[in-house]
């Protein structure tokens, strides 16, 4: 029994919560293809030009490089030590266990302004200078703390009889971790790479304090959005919300579907 | 492979709960041994340290002969089948069951053959290639058991391997496992709680309660001659009956009951030569009990009134309450044939060579 009027404003009220997320990124999207100076209404027709700008111009292409690079390879080392971490933690008896699990989930709570000029200071007083590295240091920094948690949330009593399983099997511990312990945590260990690819993907605070020649496409974009709106910069940002888009539905698709399969 | 296993008084104590208490046991090679009692009794804790999951707080395990003392899980030549399988969940059955031998450094192609032949031998070999989350509770018990043997132990430990399963899978399983260990002769350690389970597949049964061993013999042995109460209780339904020993002649013993005397041989006394005044606890299998004399050497144990009976297949399953000691409810097993009529009377007879008498201070531990 639905009342038509309650059905209305469910309706309603699911068309406006999307509009109002999706919105702007639909209005910036369509005004990427803006044929004309200006991104804004009215739309004068389709055009391709502005990609064709953006993938010719080097400078945003090479940031792109750069961001790709840094997002996969803090990701990789992100996750290798939260891994670490939460195996160490869940399996071993170690000292102030709970402590040690607070002050890795800690950065989490910090603000990113915080921890970049942390670093800064960091890496100003001991000579290291600022380069992608540094960004790259950046990001292992606010996303190991989510690695962790993520892998750590996902080990559990029943995977420590299949480990020792292993182990009267002949297997030693670093066989157990890479053969068994590994694989069968990889559903979370893949969910905490993707979603770390994503957020050192679009991170610009870190990336912009921490990075001087070479820079991530946040930064880039940040310096062409100085000289004024121009459909360009809504080019390139649709296709990082592209880039983004398709991470996630990998992500959808292959780890959070697959879940559950190893259970019972 | 196989080899036998010496226990030599091994403790294990957790903070101040005496989980093992000098436990000694000598198990020969190419044994099936049970180890039978309750939740909390210590036997899944001896069965850790046999596998050297647990270091034992004092005492000695030897496998072959040999002091397991320092040796690691992995180079003990000992295996285990868990209860909840155990399985690796992203292997397939065939990568499960070469695990062992690959990290014995056997090639792929030769632990691939071995892992074939292994599975075809609990009739999965057509599933090689799956893996464990496609297969029932009962398939993913076999490759669990064909895993643990497939790196040839000597010694096979089972961790209530069955408990999860059906009744009727359960049956058939010990069955197998039964078969499966006559064949390759290694010896089995196999933990359960169910006695039933434990009659049906050991060669010995080692009943244990509290971190001690209570008795320790063949299924028929422990369950006709336990030696003491609490393995005549754990083994099957029994009727304890509190007594006192008032004479001895010619080895022959005079118990004083409540239902009159009974004369008792030196054999009934499983737990040794009593003493004329000692308290006594006899124990009567409800099979025993019967109610007519068909055979002579049966005596009256006492007239009694039927309180229910129940049809279970085999036998009557019937409570009676003797008209000397109305509180002492007796439970019998009365043959199919007979004829029971609850509120009814009838004499119950008992065979004084099948009575078991023990010393009675344990009784109600």
């Amino acid at each position: 029994m639905r009342n038509p009027l309650s059905a209305l404003f469910s309706w309603g009220y699911f068309v406006a919560i999307y509009s109002f997320i999706f919105l702007p990124i639909a209005v910036l999207v369509l005004f990427s293809f803006q044929d004309g100076r200006l991104p804004i209404p009215p739309f004068n027709g389709v055009t391709f030009k502005w990609y064709a700008e953006v993938f010719a111009d080097s400078r945003l292409m090479s940031a792109l490089g750069n961001s790709l690079t840094v997002a996969a390879l803090s990701s990789v080392i992100a996750c290798v030590l939260g891994f670490c971490a939460a195996y160490g933690l869940a399996r071993y008896r170690l000292p102030g266990t709970a402590f040690q699990r607070i002050l890795l989930t800690a950065p989490m709570t910090v603000s990113y302004l915080i921890i970049a000029l942390g670093l800064l200071v960091v890496f100003n007083w001991t000579g290291i200078r600022l380069s992608l590295w540094t960004v790259g240091i950046g990001h292992v920094v606010i996303n190991l703390p989510l690695c962790f948690a993520i892998i750590y949330a996902s080990m559990g009593d029943h995977q420590k009889n299949i480990e020792r399983a292993a182990r009267d099997l002949g297997a030693n511990s670093f066989q157990v971790m890479v053969l068994i312990t590994a694989p069968m945590l990889m559903p979370s260990i893949l969910a905490a790479f993707f979603l770390s690819v994503t957020f050192s993907w679009d991170e610009f605070i870190i990336s912009f304090l921490l990075s001087r020649f070479d820079v991530t496409l946040p930064v880039e974009i940040w310096s062409l959005l100085r000289s004024g709106l121009n459909p360009k910069t809504n080019a390139i940002g649709s296709l990082v919300f592209l880039i983004s888009i398709v991470s996630l539905i990998v992500l959808e698709l292959f780890i959070f579907r697959g879940r559950g399969k190893y259970d019972g | 492979m196989t080899a036998n296993v010496t226990l030599q008084k091994i403790t294990k104590t957790f903070a101040d709960f005496t989980a093992l208490n000098e436990v000694s046991l000598d198990i020969e090679a190419g044994e099936f041994i049970v180890l039978l009692g309750p939740s909390g009794c210590g036997k899944s804790t001896l069965l850790s340290i046999i596998g050297g999951f647990l270091a034992p707080t004092s005492g000695k395990v030897l496998i072959g002969g040999e002091d397991m003392s320092s040796v690691p899980p992995s180079i003990r030549p000992t295996t285990t089948m868990f209860q909840d399988y155990a399985l690796f969940p992203h292997m397939t059955l065939r990568d499960n069951v070469s695990f062992g031998l690959r990290m014995r450094k056997m090639g792929r192609a030769e632990r691939g053959k071995k892992a074939d032949e292994f599975l075809d031998m609990v009739g999965l070999k057509a599933s090689a290639s799956r893996k464990p989350h496609e297969l029932s509770g009962g398939q993913r018990q076999r490759v669990a058991l064909v895993r643990a043997l497939a790196v040839n132990p000597d010694l096979l430990l089972l961790d209530e391997p069955l408990g999860a399963l059906d009744m009727k899978l359960r049956r058939q399983m010990q069955d197998e496992l039964k078969t499966i260990q006559r064949e390759i002769g290694t010896t089995f350690i196999h933990v359960t709680h169910d006695q039933e389970e434990a009659m049906a597949i050991a060669d010995r049964i080692v009943v244990m309660n509290d971190g001690v061993i209570e008795g320790c013999g063949k299924p028929a042995d422990i369950y006709m001659y336990p030696q003491s109460i609490f393995t005549a209780g754990f083994m099957g339904e029994v009727n304890f009956i509190p007594g006192k020993i008032v004479a001895e002649q010619d080895k022959r013993f005079q118990v004083e009951t409540v239902f009159g005397p009974m004369h008792l041989s030196l054999n009934s006394f499983t737990a040794g030569t009593p003493n004329v005044g000692d308290e006594t606890t006899l124990c009567i299998r409800p099979e025993q009990l019967r109610p007519i004399s068909d055979n002579t050497e049966r005596v009256t144990l006492c007239r009694a009134q039927v309180v229910d009976g129940a049809f279970v297949g085999t036998h009557f399953r019937c409570h009676l309450k003797p008209e000397n000691a109305p509180e002492l409810m007796l439970i019998a097993h009365m043959p199919q044939s007979t004829q029971l009529k609850a509120g009814g009377t009838i004499d119950v007879l008992v065979n004084p060579a099948d009575i078991i008498a023990l010393p009675s201070k344990a009784l109600g531990s």
